[in-house]
């Protein structure tokens, strides 16, 4: 077997590249994210590269923070999952700023370390992930031409190694490290308007050949 | 979690000594495997992501798969002085996190790794005297070199030792 490894034959240009789409998926899930909260919402650059398996969760506050982790597959001319993390004060904070939005009654009021989320607030999390996730890839599917298609959201709320096994594992089919395209987003405070600290972050998981796909539809060899 | 506890990273494996004692954090869907000789009081624990290290292309971590870091592992301890034939084993992991469609191998890596390890275990004659898989959540395991107990826990779930 021979030693290939991703992560090796990925130059700075292909990480420019990465850079480039995940800045634009990320104002499009930006911008879908303040229509359904009916706030402004900024997003600071995002950042690539590659991650240790023993580091995966440093940026999430540790492996053993509990945050909460909506996953959609992908497939299509694409294979691979894409995945929205936040920590867990943002899931509650985006909660209550989109039932707010909604008209809906707010959610009561939990303990900041409770890990209880009724029904409703559940469902919440999910679509807002959805859209945000959805905007991500359509943006993305506009670049590259490539169809995207992906599955209805999945929400798993628990430690961050916990959750980000899941596409650690996939990038551990083809290398030893993980190669994170993080990219906040964060709701701006306005006066009148109750603060919502709301950052998440992205994590997109194409397959190898997926990834050389993108690349390729994009002029990069 | 004692002050001078090791811990083993995603895709990594120590061994220690009595008094010693080797943690993991947030086991998704890879899989902590904890040998234990109860004679020589030596403890090993390994993380790993993938079941089979001949599946995958890139296969220089031996710690990232079940057969390579449970060969692994069972060389380290017994460079320490443990002996395979007083090994007991002890598991936990290879949760499904996200609830899709269990039909999808993909998605289903958790119970792919814990097979591995079962089987693995056989092939070396260790006895698997306890298993904390499977369901939908995430555990964090510790191993204590002085008497092999193996405590579990998991958000919301309290604490078990084994």
């Amino acid at each position: 077997m021979s030693n290939f490894s991703a992560d090796k034959i990925f130059n700075d240009s292909h990480l420019d590249v990465m850079k480039e789409l995940g800045s634009m998926g990320t104002a499009h899930a930006a911008t879908a994210l303040a229509k359904l909260i009916n706030r402004k919402v900024t997003m600071p650059v995002p950042n690539v590269s590659w991650v240790e398996f023993s580091n995966v969760a440093d940026f999430m506050g540790g492996p053993d923070s509990i945050v909460v982790g909506i996953l959609v597959s992908v497939t299509g001319q694409i294979q691979g999952m894409m995945m929205f993390l936040m920590p867990l004060k943002s899931a509650r904070s985006l909660t209550k700023a989109f039932m707010g939005a909604m008209g809906a009654p707010l959610p009561e009021e939990r303990e900041e370390t409770s890990l209880e989320f009724n029904e409703m607030e559940q469902s919440v999390i999910e679509e807002a992930g959805n859209i945000m996730i959805s905007s991500y890839l359509s943006s993305m599917a506009g670049l590259t031409n490539i169809n995207f298609k992906p599955s209805i959201p999945f929400v798993a709320i628990d430690m961050a190694q916990a959750i980000l096994s899941v596409p650690a594992i996939e990038f551990g089919k083809m290398a030893d490290r993980v190669l994170f395209l993080e990219s906040q987003i964060q709701v701006t405070a306005e006066e009148g308007k109750e603060n919502v600290d709301c950052s998440g972050c992205f994590i997109l998981v194409p397959n190898l050949h997926s990834f050389y796909r993108i690349l390729r539809a994009l002029g990069v060899e | 979690m004692t002050a001078n506890m090791i811990i083993v990273g995603m895709a990594d494996l120590k061994v220690v000594k009595s008094p010693g004692s080797l943690t993991t954090l947030g086991l998704g869907s890879c899989v902590g495997i904890a040998l234990y000789d109860a004679k020589e009081k030596i403890a090993g624990l390994a993380h790993i992501m993938l079941p089979d290290s001949k599946q995958i292309q890139n296969n220089s971590n031996v710690a990232k798969f079940a057969d390579t870091a449970m060969a692994k592992l069972i060389k380290d301890m017994e460079k320490l002085g443990a002996r395979r034939i007083n090994m007991k084993a002890k598991i936990a992991g290879g949760a499904q996190m996200f609830a899709f469609n269990a039909s999808n191998d993909n998605l289903r890596i958790g119970d792919r790794n814990i097979e591995a390890c079962i089987n693995l275990l056989k092939k070396n004659n260790i006895p698997l005297i306890a298993k904390e898989t499977g369901e939908n959540y995430g555990r964090t395991v510790e191993l204590y070199a002085d008497d092999g107990r193996f405590v579990i826990k998991s958000v919301g779930r309290g604490i078990k030792t084994v």
